[in-house]
């Protein structure tokens, strides 16, 4: 199954919340492989989950 | 001593109206949470005993509170609409084959980023400016760290209502940002 980029985007999302199927996973790899522009997606999405984990921690002058 | 853990928690009521405040986006919702919340951290003093730190402490009360909101909200008003599942709005970012139209760059010293408070004031804007239901979604997941199946249930949608959910606050977050962070 070749994966476009606009699936590959969803199914790297859904990576976050489920665990993917084993042909789900290689389809992504084989497309990562490929594709800068879903990479970047990639990287940012999780970039995204550490920056919303952090919110509660700036202030610290509060504390 | 007693009235002087008071005065701690009384000081930091602001910080939690705000952090409330983002996750329930209606003040008053906020204000019945914060005060929960400082009225379990005062009747359980001795829990805190010098544990940890005291706003850290009190996060971890609010964050339950914050639950309780949510769910007793999404028993409260009807489940989510459609308008909540479709992610048209991202069509255009693809061409016919599905294929970027556009293809995304790397964003530059994103980790750099996070030590800076107005960027973290612009991700919290860009949070503000998602629809609420898909905000509370991602800060579920992506802040408080709940399993789906627990946030389905909060807020009765399907697993698959959730994915999408989810997608769409992560494309509209990272495009939020590209434009008034990365590209700036």
């Amino acid at each position: 199954m070749m994966l476009s980029c606009k699936e590959t985007s969803r199914l790297l999302s859904q990576g976050e919340d489920r665990k993917l199927g084993f042909g789900e996973r290689v389809a992504l790899r084989v497309h990562l492989a490929i594709c800068d522009g879903c990479r970047n997606v990639n990287a940012q999405f999780r970039f995204l989950r550490v920056a919303v984990k952090s919110l509660s921690r700036d202030e610290n002058e509060t504390a | 001593m007693a009235a002087d853990f008071r005065t701690q928690v009384e000081g930091l009521r602001p910080y939690l109206l705000r952090y409330a405040t983002l996750q329930l986006r209606d003040a008053a919702s906020a204000e019945d949470a914060v005060q929960e919340a400082l009225v379990a951290a005062l009747a359980g003093e001795s829990n805190f005993a010098g544990r940890s730190n005291l706003r850290t402490w009190l996060t971890g009360i609010l964050k339950h509170k914050i639950v309780d909101t949510i769910r007793r909200q999404s028993r409260e008003r009807p489940a989510a609409t459609d308008a909540d599942a479709t992610t048209a709005e991202f069509d255009a970012l693809f061409d016919d084959s599905g294929h970027w139209a556009e293809p995304p760059d790397p964003w530059a010293q994103p980790e750099g980023a996070l030590a800076q408070k107005q960027f973290l004031a612009a991700l919290e804007q860009c949070l503000r400016d998602l629809p609420e239901r898909t905000a509370q979604a991602f800060i579920m997941r992506e802040h408080l760290g709940l399993e789906t199946a627990e946030i389905c249930k909060e807020l009765a949608v399907t697993p698959t209502h959730l994915w999408v959910m989810l997608y769409r606050a992560r494309m509209a977050l990272r495009q939020c940002l590209q434009m008034n962070w990365f590209d700036k």
